[in-house]
């Protein structure tokens, strides 16, 4: 069953398009990668679907709200609120904004906390914690908002390897219970374990199983001249078959 | 003990505590928010934007509330207006409405023709207050006590990070609307008590002085509120054995305060 079908999507922020012609769609339990070079739109094509960007064409289908993994790099870390109060922040959507939190939501936000392993920072300043933890907090305010589609935007983006492991974990267990994740990722060795990836360069390069789209061809037109550094490989641009185990 | 005690078997003494007792509570937990938000320059210009609107409500006999309103609704759509002048950046604006509203509220407040006391409205008159001032001001902090708690949760979010909020379900634009109109109504509340200069004190005075010292936003806002109504008390205390103005005392009490808990905090991290 479609979750998410995307047809010829143009939009920006209101001068010319940053993305154009995207169309994908996303099937329940599908894990479906988002790759791309930095200003290739990833992000954009997530404001629009989030609806914080009007189409200027094409259109969306999704539905009414989604679980959001945002890149933690932007958020404070003077502010003062503990990782449980950031995990809490996933109620807004489904309890009144006016409501006080009952026992109902806290205990949501603290078994949400323990599924990535934080039950016991629960307490924490969000600001002291590492920035794998941080990046899992996020994961678990997704897991609050308890939506049918999740959009993590680069969620392995400076995350140690225990988090990263964690969090590769949780993704594959949230398909297998039958939601749909739109993953934004650099990482093109990951992506090849998922079940289709996008290519996005402005516009849709690719869309498919990663054994069809990853090919040298479709990562040139993808990256353009961009250099790819893969984390403790040589840098180049290469396809993940090619990859020496 | 009797120097303690006596201050406050006056009439007037215990008006004037808890008129600044309702400030302090709104204006510690709005001041957190402020904080939060960096907004404490627009606060002090917003103080200065609805001077005259507070005037006028006072020549007119209104409510000082209705006012307020009015005279935030004139500045916004004064600056607005001026906005459009192409040979004038948006700041500068800014400034021209402020400085032009804040010279005509002082203009109305002290003119001979008028009544006499509006100068209160500039500087306060705290030990002035009466009985239907401060149950009005009781009134007004109910009303900011309970948007407060209702709006706890968006504020919280959009504090966190506004350009992700609308995906949780916030409204970062009509967030940041009704926190202008909380610390309108802090001022609204501040005025009679401290004045248009001088209720900024209370506003952001507190909030800064308890973000030195906790970390945690109940702790935060309970010690605002504290460190507020500490500042009043001994700012009475001051005015009325020094004899001087209590709104002043009660200003410097709070920036004494504030150097206090610097000094403290810069000592716990040099250890």
């Amino acid at each position: 069953m479609t979750v998410l079908d995307v047809e010829r999507l143009r939009t920006g922020y209101g001068g010319p398009p940053v993305i154009e012609d995207v169309t994908f769609d996303l099937r329940r339990g599908e894990r479906v990668g988002v790759l791309g070079p930095n200003g290739g739109g990833k992000s954009t094509l997530f404001r629009a679907l989030l609806g914080e960007l009007e189409p200027y064409g094409g259109t969306i289908s999704g539905p009414r709200r989604y679980g959001y993994v945002p890149q933690t790099e932007r958020s404070r870390l003077d502010y003062p609120v503990t990782a449980l109060d950031v995990a809490l922040m996933g109620t807004l959507s489904s309890r009144p904004w006016w409501l006080p939190l009952s026992r109902h939501e806290r205990t949501r936000a603290l078994a949400a906390l323990e599924r990535v392993g934080l039950q016991d920072v629960a307490g924490v300043q969000f600001g002291e914690l590492s920035g794998g933890q941080r990046q899992r907090v996020m994961a678990a305010r997704a897991l609050v908002q308890d939506a049918p589609v999740l959009l993590l935007d680069e969620p392995f983006g400076g995350v140690d390897v225990p988090s990263a492991e964690l969090l590769s974990t949780l993704l594959d267990d949230l398909a297998r219970e039958g939601r749909g994740l739109l993953i934004a990722t650099h990482d093109l060795e990951q992506a090849s374990g998922w079940d289709r990836v996008l290519c996005l360069n402005r516009r849709a390069v690719a869309f498919g199983p990663p054994a069809d789209v990853l090919t040298l061809a479709v990562l040139e037109r993808t990256y353009g001249g961009e250099i790819v550094t893969l984390p403790g490989r040589e840098a180049g641009i290469l396809p993940p078959h090619h990859h020496e185990h | 003990m009797h120097a303690l005690l006596h201050p406050w078997s006056e009439t007037f003494m215990q008006l004037a505590l808890l008129e600044l007792v309702f400030l302090g509570v709104v204006g510690g937990i709005v001041g957190c928010w402020v904080l939060f938000y960096e907004l404490a320059y627009s606060a002090e210009s917003l103080a200065h934007a609805l001077f005259p609107g507070l005037v006028a409500a006072a020549l007119l006999g209104l409510p000082l509330l209705a006012g307020g309103v009015a005279g935030v609704a004139g500045a916004a759509v004064g600056i607005a207006l001026v906005r459009r002048i192409p040979s004038l950046g948006a700041d500068a604006s800014v400034a021209v409405v402020i400085t032009s509203l804040f010279g005509l509220g002082v203009l109305l407040a002290l003119t001979p023709a008028t009544p006499p006391g509006l100068d209160g409205l500039l500087f306060g008159d705290v030990l002035g207050v009466k009985r239907a001032d401060v149950v009005a001001s009781g009134v007004l902090a109910l009303l900011a006590g309970s948007a407060l708690v209702a709006l706890h949760r968006p504020l919280l979010l959009v504090g966190f990070d506004r350009t992700t909020a609308r995906a949780f379900g916030a409204r970062p634009t009509l967030v940041d609307l009704a926190l202008l109109g909380l610390i309108a109504l802090a001022i609204v509340i501040g005025v009679r008590a401290l004045g248009n200069l001088l209720v900024l004190a209370l506003l952001v005075g507190p909030a800064a002085t308890a973000r030195l010292l906790v970390s945690r936003m109940a702790r935060l806002m309970a010690l605002a509120t504290a460190v507020a109504i500490g500042a009043s008390v001994g700012g009475l205390y001051l005015s009325y054995y020094a004899s001087i103005a209590a709104g002043a005392a009660v200003a410097a009490v709070m920036v004494a305060t504030y150097v206090v808990a610097l000094a403290a905090r810069a000592a716990a991290d040099a250890t």
